[in-house]
């Protein structure tokens, strides 16, 4: 058992765990934020997916020791009071949620990728997520969800760019 | 048998008011703002206080007989709460009636690698998994019997032994018209073997179920189910607990595709778990054990001939097929009769016989996934079409043309066809994919094919006999304005919660944000018999229609009586009740409700569907009936790389015929989603286990998603999926399924690619690198002539 003092989606996080314990279990399991799901514990399926200091992680495959001083960030943490990201609002416009079991994880791998690379292609969009896997909707949706918040993306830098409030 | 009630109420395809306002509509579903932020509630994610956590002792052999099991050294261990095993519930179980040879753990045998053996809760996983290893069995190994084709010849000991049929689980043969002389005067007769592997479902979502027993006795079970109404019956008889003394709920549910739909020994052990612990209990499957868990696709081999006259009309079909049950009989039954009755349409042919075996094995249990039992033998029908057509020299489309049974019409084997979409279908893909300047035409080892089928909206066969309804709903009007629906239905991801809405919305003249739906909680919905053979749109559908209408002519009333019009004269709209021929008359619906509940007090409705007499008159014959059909035309288009042998699938064009849309974008999702996971199936996907004399005989070879090779998005083709409404008078305004039917072409139409670009007739699955590379060389070496290539796969 140790104590981890880590951020999680913005707020100070102090949680005691067993040692051998993975980020996984210790979001859902003692941080309560059952958002980011187990589909396979051992990083096959991606929908464990969260973001530490900004980049996707498979949190089924991360020790939790290993996030010590780190910033994690689940799907619950996408969202703010603003309201949905815009991953989120695109993933339901476009009928991509299904199940969704996989889409807390589909998600996070997407909003890493809109954020780096606005400009991604659909062929950048698969590599993107292919580590993600997805049983309902053979992946068509979600990529017209991608392709939508990539395009969203690129108007709200433009907006920002040309000054615009 | 049973005369049922008749509560058939179909409601006919037109808008209530004129012109729909929410069907049709390319809407958000009503529940995916929960999921969307991480908020919904799955099955693993519900923790409650003291909770234990259950984990399985599993059978290391395929067969053996059990002499003794001791558990005390389990028991002894520190943080151990309750351990079971078989002999406490004997009570033996199946999901339909007449096949009930499970129990919720071995009593005296073991019939697989990982069979349920004993079941231990503990404080935690880690504990629960310590003590299992605690657990001491004398089993007396018995010889595994893993080829269908042995054990249908050698049983002793049978599997299951008392069985009088040895190892036979269900044999069916039924003849209509007169195959041999019909045969025998074909101008074209096409015969060959056909093979399916075996596939699992594989949802995200491994199976989880959380058992709890009240102070006074009553038992609460979440479950990741796609029948809760099954699993509660079952409850009910293997614990020996009156059915109103458990309450079965289904939380969000992470994927299904059939593989939900047993009642499970998880579900049970739980249950007697929690009892004997006084505290609740959850057993979460690890995603090994799902692959043991399985009831996947069943393994097929098939033996087909088929017959046309010279014009291309189909005058035959005779098919013998050996299914590869696993080791209980899950819906094998259903299976089994499915593998036949299922094939008559949309092709039609006077005479047709089909003779099935399904046989147990040692391995784990096959039953119901998506397309249930005609997934197999379409694939094999669909190829021989084709060839017949080549032999014609006939386009392929053309001849499904030419063989298209019409709407409203009897098939062979007795079952009613209403609406029939399927030439719309075969123009849709035939437009869409380029056909004309493609078919023949395409560079060397680049093809298209195509292949046909159809689907039932549920089946007229109730899986227990009863006089009761197939679907049933209430639905509460409160004076805020707010509808609430109550449905037994069980949203898997399809999105019937979305669709429960819709309905209800449309017969009210409610926005989507005034209507909420409770699902899945037998203590406060009626029951609906779950998500199965793709009955929900077409039945829940007509019993949410059937109860908003009840509603809406109250509400219509007391508007009628306000604005001094007749009732007939209220429009209901967009959250407004108003007068037809003058608008600015209106009121909100909130207002409108507040009218009806003071003339008519509290405001509810219930709403029920059965179905229609349906079916031939002869055992079996409601197996496979149906209130109506779907069609389904899938195009692929594919490359063949002549060096390895591996076939890229470019894209798929499917259309079809679900009847109304009653949600566009849902409906595209299933037919996306469905054939994106039959084509998993043609290439990558195995659900196989080792055989012959090893230490590993019985276990499954690639039990994680990697080494099963799911799809990811680098290995899903492109998919258009394009709609067809022929509109049913039985579904719900017309509408009829999407979820299952959109599977089954995507395997033949690749097949028939496959021919297009490079001459051969793949008909064994999966097509591997291996086996195309074998079959070209066996082609090239008999010469370019197009001739079939017999045995290279």
């Amino acid at each position: 058992m140790r104590i981890l003092h880590f951020q999680l989606n913005g707020d100070d996080a102090e949680v005691a765990a067993p040692d051998h314990w993975t980020l996984l279990e210790v979001v859902r399991y003692r941080a309560g934020l059952t958002g980011s799901k187990q589909g396979c514990d051992k990083g096959d399926c991606g929908a464990c997916t969260v973001h530490v200091d900004g980049r996707s992680v498979l949190s089924c495959l991360t020790l939790a020791a290993d996030i010590d001083g780190r910033q994690v960030t689940t799907i619950e943490g996408l969202s703010n009071v603003d309201g949905l990201d815009v991953v989120q609002d695109c993933f339901d416009g476009a009928g991509a949620l299904q199940c969704g079991f996989c889409q807390p994880g589909m998600m996070m791998a997407a909003r890493q990728l809109v954020t780096e690379n606005p400009e991604a292609t659909r062929e950048e969009i698969k590599e993107a997520l292919a580590s993600n896997l997805c049983r309902c909707t053979g992946y068509t949706k979600i990529y017209q969800a991608v392709e939508e918040a990539c395009r969203r993306q690129r108007q709200c830098t433009t907006e920002r760019a040309g000054g615009a409030p | 048998m049973n005369e049922r009630k008749s509560i058939n109420r179909t409601h006919g395809p037109d808008a209530p008011f004129g012109e729909f306002s929410r069907v049709g509509k390319r809407a958000r579903k009503v529940d995916s703002m929960a999921v969307a932020t991480g908020q919904a509630m799955y099955t693993d994610d519900i923790q409650l206080p003291r909770m234990l956590h259950g984990k399985f002792l599993r059978s290391p052999h395929a067969h053996a007989r059990i002499r003794s099991i001791d558990t005390s050294r389990a028991e002894a261990l520190p943080g151990v709460h309750a351990v079971v095993t078989g002999s406490e519930l004997p009570v033996a179980y199946g999901v339909i009636p007449w096949t009930e040879d499970e129990t919720a753990l071995a009593v005296d045998k073991v019939r697989f690698v990982g069979d349920e053996v004993a079941a231990v809760a503990a404080i935690d996983e880690d504990t629960a998994s310590a003590a299992v290893r605690l657990i001491d069995v004398d089993y007396e190994v018995l010889e595994p019997y893993f080829d269908p084709q042995d054990a249908l010849v050698h049983h002793e000991p049978a599997i299951h032994e008392g069985n009088r049929k040895g190892n036979i689980s269900k044999h069916v043969l039924l003849e209509f018209g007169g195959v041999d002389e019909a045969m025998a005067a074909s101008e074209v007769l096409i015969e060959d073997d056909y093979a399916f592997h075996g596939t699992a479902h594989a949802p995200i979502e491994p199976h989880c179920a959380i058992a709890r027993w009240s102070g006074d006795g009553v038992l609460t079970l979440w479950s990741s189910t796609q029948i809760p109404h099954y699993v509660h019956r079952l409850l009910a008889s293997v614990l020996g607990l009156p059915a109103h003394r458990i309450r079965v709920i289904q939380p969000y549910l992470g994927g299904a595709f059939g593989g939900k739909s047993d009642p499970f020994s998880h579900e049970f052990c739980v249950a007697l778990l929690a009892k004997k612990a006084g505290r609740p209990v959850k057993m979460l499957l690890t995603r090994e054990e799902t692959f043991y868990t399985h009831r996947g696709r069943h393994p097929m081999q098939m033996h087909f001939r088929t017959g046309c006259d010279a014009k291309g009309r189909i005058t035959a079909v005779d098919s013998k097929i050996l299914i590869d049950g696993g080791s209980y009989s899950s819906f094998g039954l259903v299976t089994t009769y499915y593998s036949g009755q299922l094939l008559c349409g949309p092709s039609d042919f006077p005479n047709y016989r089909f003779d099935s075996t399904r046989v147990f094995t040692n391995k784990p249990p096959c039953g119901p996934k998506r397309g249930h039992g005609s997934v197999q033998p379409r694939f094999a029908l669909e190829i021989q079409l084709d060839r017949m057509a080549t032999q014609l020299g006939l386009d392929p489309i053309e001849f499904r043309r030419i063989n298209c049974q019409s709407e409203n019409t009897q098939t062979v084997n007795g079952q009613t066809v209403t609406s029939n979409g399927f030439l719309q279908c075969l123009d849709a893909v035939e437009e869409a994919s380029g056909w004309k300047k493609k078919r023949g035409k395409l560079p060397p080892n680049r093809g298209i094919g195509i292949a046909g089928s159809m689907y039932i909206s549920g089946t007229n066969y109730c899986v227990y006999p009863n006089d009761m309804p197939q679907a049933g709903i209430l639905v509460k009007l409160d004076r805020s304005g707010l509808a609430t629906v109550f449905t037994g239905t069980s949203d898997i991801g399809q999105g019937c919660t979305s669709v429960m809405a819709t309905l209800v919305a449309e017969e009210l003249g409610l926005r989507l944000d005034q209507v909420r739906v409770v699902t899945s909680d037998s203590d406060l919905c009626p029951v609906d018999l779950g998500a199965y053979s793709s009955r929900i749109t077409l039945m829940a559908g007509n019993a949410a229609v059937d109860a908003g209408r009840k509603l809406r002519k109250q509400v219509q009333e007391a508007v009628a009586e306000k604005l001094e019009i007749a009732p007939g004269q209220v429009m209901l709209a967009d959250g407004f009740a108003f007068d037809r021929e003058d608008g600015d008359r209106r009121f909100t619906t909130q207002e409108a409700f507040q009218f009806a509940e003071a003339k008519f007090e509290t405001l509810s409705a219930s709403g029920s569907y059965n179905t229609p007499e349906r079916g031939g008159d002869y055992r079996g014959g409601t197996i496979g009936a149906s209130p109506a059909y779907s069609f389904t035309a899938h195009v692929a288009e594919v490359e063949v790389d002549p060096e390895t042998g591996d076939v890229h699938v470019h894209k798929l064009w499917i259309a079809h015929d679900c009847g109304r849309a009653i949600s566009p974008v849902q409906v595209e999702g299933q037919i996306e989603g469905s054939t994106y996971m039959g084509v998993a199936e043609v290439q990558l996907e195995h659900h196989e286990v080792y055989t012959g004399e090893t230490a590993e005989a019985g276990l499954h070879m690639r039990p994680s998603l990697l080494e099963y090779t799911l799809p990811t998005t680098l290995d899903t083709p492109e998919l258009e999926a394009l709609i067809v409404e022929s509109i049913d008078p039985e579904g719900p305004y017309g509408a009829k399924e999407a979820g299952e039917g959109p599977l089954h072409g995507s395997l033949p139409a690749v097949a028939n690619a496959i021919y297009d670009a490079c001459g051969i007739w793949m008909t064994k699955l999966p097509f591997t690198p291996g086996k195309v590379l074998a079959a070209l060389k066996a082609h090239q070496a008999a010469g370019s002539s197009g001739a079939p290539n017999e045995g290279a796969n």
